[in-house]
Order: C-alpha cells, then sequence, then structure tokens
C-alpha cells in the first residue's frame, strides 16, 4: 500500500534526524577527546597539576589557577545572585502590587535575553572604572563576579518565581487565617520550603557561569594567578581559552582542547545533579 | 484508479449484497493495562440497522466502539481480545490496512473535531488523501455530503470560511459529512448528541434515521428517549465487578418492548442507570 | 491572678512589637533588593541608550566599517550576521523538526530512546559556547576544511541552538489537542499526512516561538563565533568567506581597538533593539496565525 510506504518513508526520515540531533552531544565530547590526546601523551597529565603556573610558549601548563579562577568567579556570582533571586521571587508575590510585579518580570526577562557580550562591553566601560576607583586596577574578580552574578539572576530568579507560586498556592491562605505576619509566614513556611528549590537554582547557576567566556574575558583582567582579593584580576579556563586559541600550535591548542574537555564533564555533571534533584522532587 | 473509484462507489451504485451480518464480534474484551473495560462481550451488527448501545457511564461503551475499528490501538497499554470480524474479515489476526479499514468504518466523537481548516477543505483533504484528485468529484461529494447532513443551505455562501466558526450542532453535521464523503459501510457515533443543544440534537437525530437506508449505524448514547426514537436494534451494557459486559441485545421492539432480563425491563422503565 | 495576667500581656505586646519590627524589615529588605536589581538593569539599558543613539544614522547601517570599525558603519557585518543566521537556521530547522516530530509523535516521554535522546540533548544544551567553538574549529574549519567561515560559524551555532530550538517545538506540537489526532486517524488519514497537514499548521505558533529563540540566541552568542567564523570585517563574497557577527563586531571594538567604544555603544544598541523587535513581532506573528486558524482559512 502506498500510504504505507509513504508513512514508512516519513518515519525513517524522522528517525536520521533523531539520531543526528542524539549524537552530536557525542560526536563534541568525542572530538575534543580526541583533539586534547596529544597535550595528554605529549605533556602528561602530571603537568597539568605540577606546573609552575599556565605559560604556553614556555611550555608550563598547570591548569589550576585557571580552574580556580572559573570556581571563584562563579562561587561569587552565585553568592551575589542568589539571594537577590529569593528577594526577588518574594517581592514579586508578596510585596509587589500587581503591575509592579508584572513589570518586574519582564524586565528580568528581558535581562535573560541580553548578550553576554553587551554585559561584558557594559562592565568593561561602565562597572570596571568604578572599581578601579575603589581599588586600582579595575579589572578584578570582583567586577567579573557582579557581571556573572547579575547574568544568571534570571535563571535562578525563574526557578525560585515557579517555587515560591507554588508554594504560596498551597499554604498561604490557611497560615494568613492564623494570623501569622506577613514576614512570619513567608519565614516559617515559604523560605524552608524553598530549600531545594534553591539548591537547584546555584547548581543550574553554577553551571551557566563555569562555561561564560565573553562577559568574563571583558571584565576580570586575565592574569594567570591565584587571586589574594577580590579587586586582583583573575583569568578563567573559558577566557584562557578565548585568548590563545587564535595563535595557539600543535601541543598548546591540545591543551586548550583539553581544558574545554574539563569545562565539558564539570558542566555536564552540575547539570545533571540539578536534574535528578529536580525530578525526585516530582 | 479505475479501481478504487469503482469499489467507492460500490455502496451506492450496486444494490448492497445483502450479508445480514456485518460486523461480528465473539467474546471481545478490551483492557487498559491490567484493569478490563468489558468482558466477552459477542455482538452482531445487522446491515443498514441502527444499533443503539445504552448503559450507565464506565460500562465499557466507548471502548467498545473504538476496538470496532480498532482506534484503541492509538491508546496507550489498551489490549483487545477476542475476534471481531468485518464482513467475514478478521480485524484483529494478521496485519490489515487501517487506512481501508477507517474508510469502511468512520466514527464520529462525542466532541465534534472539526479541522482547524476551512469547510471546504475539511471534506475535501481526508478524500485527496484517498486518492480522489478530480476536481468535479471532489465538489460533487462535498456538495452531495452537505446536502445529506442537511448543512447546505446554511453553509454553502461561507464554504472557504474555516470550521471552527460553525457552532457545536453544526460542527458536529460537519463531521459526519466527512466521515460520509468517504463513503464508508459502518458509521460508529459516540454519544454524538451529548455534548449538543436539544435543537441541533434533534436534527443529528434526524440525520440518523435518514442515513439508516445506506449505511450501517452503531450509535453510543446515555439517553433513552432518544434511543427509543432511532433505535432499530438494541443493546444494553452493564457493569459487573467493575468490568463492562453485554445484558441483552436484539430488536429494538423487543429490548424495549418486552425485554428478557430484569435488568433491562427496569433500566428501560428508567428506574436503573 | 491579676498581676501574672497583667505581665502576659505585657509579653505578648513585646512580641506583637517585635513581630511588626521584622515585618518592616523584612519588607524594606525586600523592596531594597528589588530596587537594586531594578536600578543595575535601568542603568545598563540607559548606559547603552545614552552613548549608542548618538553615532547612529541611516549611513551607520549602509556604509562598510573603516579603519577597523572606528568609522564608517556595519553594513557588511549585518550582512555576516545575516548569512550565518541563516546557516544556522537552514541547518538547524529540518533536523530539528524532525527530531521534535519524533519525539513528541513517535514515543512517549519515558520510552527509552527518547529519554536517551533527551538526555544527550540536555548535555547539549548545557556545553559553554565556547566548547562549541573548539569543536567547530576543530571539525568544521579544521577537518572538513571550510577554514574560518560563515559556513563553519553557521553550523556551529546550528549545534548550539539544536536542543533548545527542539524542546519548545517538541512541547509545542504535544499540545496539540488530542481530539485532531483521533479524528484523523478515524477517517484513515496516514501518519505523515496528519502530521504535515494537520498538526503542524496548529503548532505554528510554538515552532515560530522555538525559531525566534535559536534567532536571539545566535544573535546574542559570540564566543562559538570567534574561531569559526572570523573577525574579518569585509563584505563577505560567499559562504567560504569569513565574516564577522555583530556580537564580535563589539567585542573586537571594545577590547582590540584603541578608541572603539563608541562604535561598540552604537553596535551594541543595534543588537539589543533587533532582539527586542524580533521578540515583539514574533508575538504579534503568534496570535495573528492562532486567530486565523479560528477565522478565514
Amino acid at each position: 500500500m502506498s500510504l504505507w510506504q509513504k508513512d514508512k518513508a516519513f518515519l525513517f526520515v524522522l528517525s536520521v534526524c533523531a539520531s543526528l540531533a542524539g549524537v552530536i552531544s557525542i560526536f563534541i565530547f568525542f572530538f575534543l577527546a580526541k583533539e586534547s590526546v596529544p597535550a595528554m601523551a605529549g605533556i602528561g597529565l602530571s603537568q597539568f597539576v605540577m606546573d609552575e603556573t599556565w605559560f604556553a610558549s614556555e611550555n608550563q601548563y598547570n591548569v589550576l589557577p585557571l580552574l580556580w579562577g572559573s570556581v571563584l568567579v562563579s562561587v561569587g556570582a552565585v553568592a551575589f545572585a542568589t539571594p537577590l533571586g529569593i528577594l526577588s521571587g518574594l517581592f514579586c508575590h508578596f510585596y509587589a502590587p500587581s503591575a509592579i510585579a508584572g513589570f518586574y518580570r519582564s524586565m528580568v526577562h528581558l535581562l535573560a535575553g541580553i548578550p553576554s557580550v553587551i554585559f561584558g562591553f557594559w562592565g568593561l566601560v561602565s562597572l570596571v572604572p568604578l572599581v578601579a576607583r575603589i581599588h586600582p586596577p579595575g579589572p578584578s574578580l570582583l567586577a567579573g563576579v557582579i557581571v556573572l552574578g547579575i547574568m544568571i539572576l534570571p535563571t535562578i530568579m525563574v526557578i525560585l518565581d515557579d517555587a515560591i507560586a507554588n508554594l504560596s498556592r498551597l499554604y498561604l491562605n490557611s497560615t494568613v487565617a492564623l494570623g501569622v505576619s506577613k514576614w512570619g509566614a513567608l519565614k516559617g513556611l515559604i523560605l524552608p520550603n524553598l530549600r531545594k528549590q534553591v539548591g537547584v537554582s546555584i547548581l543550574l547557576g553554577l553551571a551557566r557561569s563555569i562555561g561564560e567566556t565573553m562577559a568574563i574575558l571583558m571584565v576580570c583582567g586575565n592574569v594567570v594567578r591565584f587571586p589574594t582579593s577580590v579587586f586582583n584580576p583573575i583569568r578563567t579556563l573559558t577566557a584562557n581559552i578565548a585568548l590563545e586559541m587564535p595563535f595557539a600550535m600543535n601541543v598548546h591548542r591540545s591543551a586548550l582542547f583539553f581544558t574545554g574537555l574539563i569545562m565539558m564533564v564539570l558542566v555536564a555533571i552540575l547539570m545533571s545533579t540539578a536534574q535528578t534533584r529536580t525530578s525526585r522532587q516530582a | 484508479m479505475d479501481i478504487t473509484r469503482n469499489s467507492l462507489h460500490l455502496p451506492k451504485d450496486a444494490p448492497p449484497v445483502t450479508i445480514p451480518c456485518c460486523i461480528k464480534t465473539t467474546n471481545l474484551s478490551l483492557f487498559y493495562g491490567k484493569k478490563a473495560a468489558f468482558r466477552d462481550i459477542s455482538l452482531n451488527l445487522d446491515r443498514n440497522s441502527v444499533t443503539v448501545i445504552m448503559g450507565p457511564s464506565g460500562c465499557g461503551k466507548s471502548s467498545f466502539l473504538s476496538a470496532l475499528n480498532r482506534l484503541s490501538d492509538f491508546i496507550p497499554c489498551c489490549e483487545v481480545e477476542g475476534s471481531i470480524h468485518l464482513d467475514g474479515e478478521s480485524l484483529l489476526e494478521g496485519s490489515i490496512d487501517r487506512t481501508v479499514l477507517h474508510k469502511r468504518v468512520g466514527m464520529i466523537f462525542q466532541k465534534p473535531n472539526p479541522f482547524p481548516m476551512s469547510i471546504r477543505k475539511n471534506i475535501t483533504f481526508p478524500l485527496r488523501e484517498h486518492g480522489i484528485t478530480s476536481k468535479r468529484e471532489l465538489e460533487a461529494r462535498l456538495v452531495q455530503v452537505l446536502v445529506d447532513v442537511g448543512l447546505w443551505d446554511e453553509v454553502k455562501d461561507r464554504l472557504d470560511t474555516s470550521a471552527l466558526t460553525l457552532s457545536g450542532g453544526q460542527q458536529q453535521r460537519l463531521c459526519i459529512a466527512r466521515a460520509l464523503a468517504l463513503e464508508p459501510e459502518i458509521l460508529l457515533m459516540d454519544e454524538p448528541c451529548s455534548a449538543l443543544d436539544p435543537i441541533s440534537s434533534g436534527k443529528v437525530e434526524e440525520l440518523i434515521l435518514k442515513l439508516q437506508a445506506r449505511y450501517t449505524l452503531v450509535v453510543v448514547t446515555h439517553n433513552l428517549s432518544q434511543a427509543r426514537r432511532i433505535a432499530t436494534h438494541a443493546a444494553l451494557f452493564w457493569v459487573k465487578d467493575d468490568c463492562g459486559c453485554l445484558v441483552e441485545c436484539g430488536p429494538a421492539d423487543q429490548v424495549f418492548g418486552s425485554p428478557r432480563e430484569e435488568l433491562t425491563a427496569a433500566y428501560v422503565k428508567g428506574m436503573k442507570g | 491572678m491579676m498581676v501574672s495576667r497583667q505581665v502576659l500581656t505585657r509579653t505578648s505586646r513585646i512580641r506583637a512589637s517585635r513581630a511588626r519590627l521584622q515585618n518592616r524589615i523584612a519588607a524594606a529588605v525586600i523592596w531594597g533588593g528589588a530596587i537594586f536589581v531594578a536600578a543595575l538593569f535601568a542603568w545598563l539599558m540607559a548606559d547603552i541608550l545614552w552613548h549608542g543613539w548618538r553615532e547612529i544614522s541611516l549611513a551607520y547601517f549602509t556604509q562598510e566599517p573603516e579603519s577597523a570599525g572606528r568609522l564608517g558603519g556595519i553594513s557588511s557585518i549585518l550582512v555576516s550576521t545575516g548569512l550565518i543566521l541563516i546557516v544556522c537556521l537552514v541547518s538547524a530547522l529540518p533536523i530539528g523538526l524532525g527530531t521534535a516530530i519524533f519525539l513528541a509523535e513517535y514515543t512517549g516521554p519515558e520510552d527509552t530512546v527518547s529519554r536517551k535522546i533527551r538526555l544527550s540533548l540536555n548535555v547539549l544544551a548545557g556545553t559553554p559556547s565556547i566548547v562549541f567553538g573548539l569543536f567547530g574549529n576543530a571539525f568544521f574549519c579544521k577537518m572538513l576544511g571550510m577554514g574560518f567561515s560563515i559556513l563553519s560559524g553557521g553550523l556551529t551555532l546550528a549545534c548550539m541552538v539544536l536542543p533548545y530550538f527542539i524542546r519548545i517545538a517538541e512541547e509545542s506540537i504535544r499540545s496539540v489537542p488530542q481530539s485532531y489526532r483521533m479524528g484523523a486517524v478515524a477517517l484513515g488519514l496516514s501518519k505523515s499526512t496528519q502530521i504535515m497537514r494537520l498538526i503542524l499548521p496548529v503548532a505554528v505558533p510554538g515552532i515560530l516561538g522555538a525559531i525566534i529563540l535559536s534567532v536571539g540566541r545566535s544573535l546574542s552568542e559570540t564566543a562559538a563565533l570567534i574561531f569559526t567564523s572570523g573577525y574579518v570585517d569585509r563584505m563577505p563574497e560567499s559562504l567560504y568567506d569569513s565574516g564577522r557577527s555583530l556580537s564580535v563586531h563589539i567585542y573586537d571594538l571594545s577590547m582590540n581597538v584603541a578608541g572603539g567604544d563608541q562604535r561598540a555603544y552604537s553596535a551594541a544598541l543595534v543588537l539589543i533593539v533587533s532582539l527586542i523587535l524580533i521578540n515583539f513581532i514574533t508575538g504579534l506573528i503568534g496570535r495573528a496565525w492562532s486567530r486565523r486558524m479560528i477565522s478565514i482559512s
């Protein structure tokens, strides 16, 4: 029957599409791994943690300062954004008149759509000079934390906004009926029950900030070192790739792929932890 | 091409071959996962009859209907056991061509479901899919079925407006017209009037009586008085042990006039169900 | 008796006033936080708007950049951006739509196949954009020999937006009412006709949303493009030419070109405004389409 055949051909095309889409991530992973083989073989894994620093022209490939930079700026950004995210969620549900809450939400929505290069640019021309006035040089861990924090705020707030909406539907009417004050209800019922979602949003925020490149590259100063203060410039794994890829050759290039591989694995772990947490709740 | 056209025309042009029984189910059961919706139903549906299936909700009437044209295959975890024969051909054994089956056995749903396209396309689009491409043929069928369901005068000036602008009753008659356009032998109707107002519902009832001359109809309904008005044959389903079963079936006169079972007697008097 | 009662009322009064104080502090902190966020946002937008609009004129859009972008306009950059976008959509759309239909119509949400595909797509969605840049550079530019080109950049972006596109398209296909599917099956329509003629047209607003999200992501992307489509700011002559996207232009002007800030502001403003416009227009199209499905067709 021709209709049968038509359906079969249709399904065949669809499955080809689906398998293609399904293998891209595996393909990327193996490709990165393949490209980083020369580095692992030529440099050896031990050098990636034993070398004095990361300085490619002298064959120094210690990733730890870069990794430390990535971790510091990400943790800092999450620490900056999470409280603001919680406050924003509570604000929209319990404090703002509905018109203002709607306006605030669309503002956050807009914030989520702003490209990272624009955040970076704004940070570079507006924020960095401000930081420099407090404590030179300006491009620093602090600037990175603030810019990145604003960038991940929408991610965090959207999750918490939904969670608070659910909780308030469940509990709020009954507690108000019991004569508990607004803050009492929030402190006693909403915030404690929010803990899990806060955890999930922190993980997703971390995953997002570890992978962020442009904004960090533009405001953090990109000096390879272990910072001793928030005003020190730092360099992250991502910024390092962006900076050195254009001229990297051979082993150096391969080493950059290796750091890319580290990052992909790191982010995948964070994302899957967040996901198992969300699914466990449901 | 010619062959399909001929076979499509068969019910109208040639006098129907009189096979007294056109659908026959034997010990038919249907399960949703482990739970049975109905069990061991053996029923014969005669050609050119209107068989009304009555019974309380949850007795498996609609599930029975969906098994008859194997729409049940599209419900997840749904299993059918027993046998169904359509003019002597088994529907449950071997591979059957679903598109042909669905063309021969049409289905009307409880809630009218016209497609979100123009009134004209609602009828011509399935026809094209079944290989009818001549403009004249399509137009002829379009007019024919719309006249048949009594919708022609109401919509002839706006055939190209969306079907979703029609009223509920009109939508349901359009859905019937859409099914008739494929020239089915059997039309299954799952509570076709329950979502309609009384006037539209009356129109659909009239239509069912009119269609009886040319088609075999199976109508599920909750409405006892409606069942009396339209039925030539009737079957009563009931819930026993949390599972649907057949209580009684036969010609309408007998089922409504002198039922064999007490349950049926109580039901048709309106005392039960 | 009297004494103890008085004490009770006094402690409860103290407690009540403390609660009232806490209430006020909490309200102040929460309003303060919200105002802080809004102020940051306003600062960012106002900064770019204020500095950006000055250099914008018709000539800015029609002239090619001169002296590394310090002078002239952005015409070649707009063309490159458009071409990269077209390559990205042309390659991502068919694959994405096919996958979305496959997941929504042929598999349940809990099937093994669809779970595996979805897991893989989630990993893809989480992959940092710089990693896509590395991959695109090694695979499209080097291995397939496309070099630094609009083609490499567009294909790299396609890999990147695919998971987002699929997720939204799948949701919108799933949300098409089941009654249409049953109606179509009952009329003996083939599955492919059902999907192509009935389900996809109904899902158009959602699919449109998915496309727009992909466009937005592509326009915003910088890191994945730097070493795939490259920096060259000349007018591209073919898809094999290197082309600089608007976002890369902003990056380059602000980081690598002394005195490029002013023009970077203008480019940033163009980028933001086009992102907002695209969002707005899709909303309109989506609404118009839904209306069309109901009235005239």
